[in-house]
């Protein structure tokens, strides 16, 4: 833990980690803009004409209740799915849909709600995937490591898979992978970063952890949206939060605001 | 000694075939039983090369690669559109396709006739006529062909290849037009099975179409289960034991009229026990 503290230099409160909330980057500015976005499934609409901005900088919870649209909202920023209609803008470049094989590109990484691992390769070639050589020719050329050992061991050490890392990912408990899918986003150095789902189904240990992980990218001024049902994460770690409603925006601000709006609480917090 | 020569050879061109479809397999994770089909264009490229064009060895094993190379790039380019068992099938298809070109073109293959008087390699003014001399260049092929495996498995290359046997998409994501490297691998796995069907043809001194049937393609494809997926020595150990296999049956005193079905009989038997206990193959590092 102190080494991960020594890495990220995060700040730590009485009531558990907690984020520091001027990271080095300006903000102000939005790095993705989504307008009129729509996406249907089968005649029903899991995102209905979404306008909404990102932050950039910002730490962002994006909340809704389950058939929200959040993860369909992600899977189309990250060019899993592609909208029916609509408008996204990256860095002020405007387009009607993301390529999943630019996401490189585009800087952005992610994990999956399903914790998606290429689980009969290592833990380190789990890692090295989205970074190495990833023209055709020059990948053949590639067979050594080197370039990216110091951000590979690094990552292992923050990951805790350091004595893992020639273990396949299929011989991994479900909190290591989970650790995993982390270390391959953290290995990218994007500049936007999604986490669907980070901490689902972790030990409390672990979940500090990924607290520690994520408040590292905030104080290295990265974007970070992160899919969670769990409240209290969302107020620790996020300063910006996305409410989504049957593919709609319902609410956006800071979380505390956020989580007193009416609606917001009627619709996703039941009360 | 002889006996031992040609098993030995055998072995060595069986070696390149089963390394070559093991980096398709193995490590790309695109089950192909088109190998034939390539090992057999390279024989015949060999064959009618030497015996028709007048041409050498070396330059119809040239000839065999561009050729395999051009059909593999177009064939390919169809097949990156399947998966899993679609692949299969359209590859056995493509076999199939082969095959009955090679039967019934008989103005180029003689058909079912087959092409005989296939030349020995020559180097400058030596030629490989021993049996020694040509089993010592199959292994110089066999140990290159070996070394390139393990040099595409260490590279950057064949942690793509071994990522999109798995999870094509998720491969796409991090950033690799895996339709690009499905293409390329097919490409390279068919121009050097095509170096294998040159040796065959000039070892063997004669073809027919028989000998490049989609059973070959299953065969090699046994060898590399046994052996083990993705791996180069998997590949050779496979090879080593689906080749001596006959022999050593011949010795347990078998009724000749039987001895055929026998053999096939084990060789079903052998896949089906390792499938069921060790499915990833004696030396395999990956299971289906």
């Amino acid at each position: 833990m102190k080494k991960i503290k020594d890495i990220f230099k995060f700040k730590k409160q009485s009531a558990g980690l907690v984020c520091d909330v001027n990271p080095p980057s300006a903000y102000g500015s939005d790095i993705i803009t989504v307008k009129n976005l729509t996406k249907q499934f089968m005649g029903i609409k899991a995102i209905d004409d979404l306008t909404v901005n990102f932050p950039q900088a910002k730490t962002i919870g994006l909340i809704g209740a389950n058939g929200s649209g959040k993860t369909t909202l992600v899977n189309i920023l990250t060019g899993m799915l592609f909208p029916d209609s609509g408008e996204i803008t990256v860095r002020d470049k405007k387009r009607t849909h993301i390529k999943s094989s630019e996401l490189r590109k585009y800087r952005i990484a992610r994990t999956f709600q399903d914790g998606r691992l290429i689980e009969q390769m290592s833990v380190i070639d789990n890692l090295l995937l989205p970074v190495a050589e990833n023209n055709l020719i020059e990948s053949l050329k590639e067979v050594s490591t080197k370039d990216y050992q110091d951000r590979l061991e690094k990552v292992l050490e923050i990951t805790s898979l350091t004595e893992h890392k020639n273990k396949n990912a299929e011989e991994l408990s479900y909190g290591l992978r989970k650790l995993l899918e982390i270390g391959r986003v953290l290995m990218q150095d994007a500049d936007i970063y999604f986490f669907d789902e980070p901490f689902s189904g972790l030990f409390p240990e672990i979940v500090e952890q990924v607290c520690e992980i994520i408040c590292g990218l905030q104080s290295q001024g990265k974007t970070i949206v992160i899919i969670e049902h769990n409240m209290s994460l969302i107020k620790r770690l996020c300063n910006y939060t996305i409410v989504l409603n049957h593919g709609k925006l319902l609410a956006e601000g800071i979380p505390e605001e956020v989580l007193q709006n009416k609606a917001v609480r009627e619709s996703y917090l039941g009360i | 000694m002889e006996y031992l020569i040609n098993l030995a050879i055998l072995f060595g061109i069986y070696s390149m075939l089963a390394l070559s479809l093991n980096m398709l397999i193995g490590m790309g994770g695109l089950v192909s039983l088109a190998q034939a089909a390539f090992y057999g264009i390279g024989a015949y490229a060999t064959a009618i090369g030497m015996t028709s064009l007048g041409l050498g060895f070396f330059t119809t094993i040239i000839l065999g690669i561009v050729v395999n190379a051009i059909l593999a790039f177009v064939v390919g380019k169809i097949l990156a559109r399947f998966q899993g068992d679609y692949y299969a099938i359209v590859s056995a298809g493509l076999s199939i396709i082969v095959f009955s070109i090679l039967q019934n073109w008989k103005s180029v293959t003689h058909g079912p006739l087959g092409i005989f008087g296939i030349g020995k390699p020559e180097i400058g003014s030596y030629t490989f006529y021993s049996n020694t001399a040509f089993l010592g260049l199959v292994m110089v092929f066999t140990v290159a062909f070996y070394m390139l495996y393990q040099w595409i498995n260490k590279s950057s290359f064949g942690r793509v290849l071994k990522a999109l046997r798995e999870d094509e998409h998720l491969t796409h994501v991090m950033g690799y037009k895996t339709k690009q490297y499905k293409s390329v691998i097919f490409v390279l796995s068919a121009a050097l099975s095509g170096i294998a069907g040159a040796f065959f043809a000039s070892y063997i001194a004669f073809i027919d179409p028989s000998s490049f049937q989609l059973k070959e393609g299953i065969f090699l494809f046994t060898i590399i289960i046994v052996g083990g997926l993705s791996s180069a020595i998997g590949s050779v150990v496979g090879a080593l034991i689906l080749i001596s296999l006959p022999e050593v049956l011949r010795f347990v005193g078998l009724p000749y009229e039987t001895a055929a079905q026998l053999q096939q009989m084990i060789y079903g038997a052998m896949l089906l026990l390792m499938m069921i206990f060790k499915p990833q193959g004696l030396f395999g590092k990956y299971r289906m």
